[in-house]
């Protein structure tokens, strides 16, 4: 991150800005993945005027990146008409897609716009693997044509590439496909719960020990050793007091098709409605957001003693959905005992191979993590 | 006899008046830049089709005690740079830019 980046982070946190926001244009989708959370059936979703009237507020209230993500972005017939619309308002628009619906013209459009990137889901590198991750017989030969065309237009693409048990020995050979085609590549190990609360597809995760060796990869992490160095223990007191668990509800968070919006798009913490609310009073007020802010890493139930409490990844979204925000993320402490070999006093608690458990109250609360989890690792181009 | 010049904001970047400080994102590199506040006035003002002369009397001389020569040159000078960052375009004929202003109440 430059310094510049840096400052503007901190500026916008000391400010109450939300730099960031991730709209969700529609759960509605032409693959079926099988990891995927979400339920695609359309609940009534913002209308053309209903996202222009919400870009307009989140341009006021000071949002500069704005993630465009679903579901499969181009099922929307008027992407390109929200997409103009964001690029005129000045936002540094990202997309997320399958690209399996990008032709040629659709390519030309997205670099007219000056879009920033395109992060485009892939599995694998071979056709027969994607396509059965994806449940859509073709949509690996589309999904590469996509980028290609992409590519070709210079647009700045980037392979988002989730692992499981299907697809990770696979890795390797998509980041050589991804340096070939000129293409940024970013790897996330971690599949999440669905969106109804059912945890089932937790048993497509990686291994300990596959997941150990992703850590151990030079080319993913960059310097493995120190990647995968003994925990430094907790954070210092003082440190813990100031210190935030990360940006969602602080400067960024996340909207649904259908006006929800969340601290993250991983944080499925009910704080509002933009079709009922302004963002800016949801935002300010809302009681719900007020309470994410207040946590620091001080008071962090089993966090905050920890010896993994300088180097963790702990999501509080994930810990949300376990049934405790204040509370540490199993699939955090499982990453880094992976990490490091040192197990958390949450494992430890839990007892050798535990696995996470859906947590009392859970079921009912929405997750909308999946594939859109917490990219973690980003290569250069 | 000089050439009325123009200037426009680059067709690919991002934009944000963020705490009074005007953000700019390169749509090339994602380099960002922060514009001081005169800088700022000339961004916003660059619709294209104002001669640069025009915006430097109107948003500058009028606010700053600096008479409209000096400030011609500087504003030339920093339109110059801010177009060899990718991030303004400069011309010596009227550009269209349908743009509105970036919105800046954060």
């Amino acid at each position: 991150m430059s310094g510049l980046m840096h400052e503007l982070g901190a500026k916008a946190l000391k400010l109450g800005i939300p730099l960031s926001v991730q709209l969700d244009l529609t759960y509605r989708c032409n693959e079926r993945c099988v990891h995927c959370y979400l339920d695609h059936d359309d609940h009534g979703e913002m209308t053309t005027p209903e996202i222009k009237d919400l870009l307009d507020q989140l341009a006021a209230a000071g949002v500069l990146f704005l993630i465009l993500s679903g579901g499969e972005i181009f099922l929307r017939r008027d992407l390109f008409e929200i997409v103009e619309y964001a690029r005129k308002l000045m936002f540094s628009v990202k997309l997320k897609t399958n690209a399996v619906m990008i032709r040629k013209a659709k390519a030309k459009r997205i670099a007219d716009l000056g879009v920033a990137s395109v992060q485009i889901s892939l599995y694998s590198h071979r056709a027969e693997v994607h396509d059965a991750i994806t449940k859509l017989p073709g949509s690996f030969a589309h999904t590469i044509k996509g980028a290609r065309l992409l590519r070709a237009n210079g647009v700045r693409v980037i392979f988002a590439n989730v692992l499981m048990k299907h697809n990770v020995d696979d890795y390797a050979e998509v980041q050589a496909l991804a340096a070939g085609l000129g293409v940024e590549y970013s790897v996330d190990p971690t599949i999440t719960p669905m969106l109804d609360g059912d945890r089932s597809i937790l048993g497509l995760n990686i291994a300990p020990e596959e997941l150990e060796q992703v850590f151990r990869d030079s080319t993913l992490v960059g310097n493995a050793e120190e990647f995968c160095a003994p925990p430094s223990g907790p954070l210092a007191e003082a440190d813990a007091l100031d210190s935030l668990p990360c940006s969602a509800g602080h400067t960024a968070c996340y909207v649904s098709p259908y006006g929800d919006l969340y601290p993250c798009v991983q944080f499925p913490l009910p704080s509002g409605n933009v079709r009922n609310t302004r963002f800016l009073e949801i935002w300010q007020n809302s009681a719900a957001l007020k309470e994410v802010r207040a946590i620091t890493m001080a008071e962090l139930q089993g966090c905050s003693s920890c010896v993994h409490g300088g180097s963790c990844s702990r999501c509080p979204g994930l810990a949300y959905t376990e049934g405790n925000m204040r509370g540490p993320s199993t699939q955090d402490c499982e990453k880094s005992l992976a990490r490091t070999g040192v197990p958390s006093p949450n494992l430890l608690q839990k007892g050798p191979a535990t696995k996470p458990e859906p947590a009392a109250g859970a079921g009912s609360q929405r997750s909308l993590s999946g594939n859109h989890a917490v990219i973690w690792m980003a290569a250069q181009r | 006899m000089s050439t009325q010049r123009y200037v426009a904001r680059a067709a690919n970047v991002a934009a944000r008046m963020i705490g009074g400080e005007m953000m700019i994102m390169s749509g090339s590199d994602s380099s960002l830049y922060s514009l001081n506040e005169t800088a700022s006035i000339l961004w916003q003002a660059a619709d294209g089709v104002t001669p640069l002369a025009q915006i430097v009397e109107q948003h500058i001389c009028a606010d700053y005690a600096v008479d409209a020569a000096t400030a011609l040159r500087d504003a030339e000078e920093l339109a110059e740079e801010l177009a060899r960052q990718g991030i303004l375009v400069l011309s010596d004929a009227p550009l269209p830019d349908s743009r509105p202003p970036a919105k800046a109440s954060a």
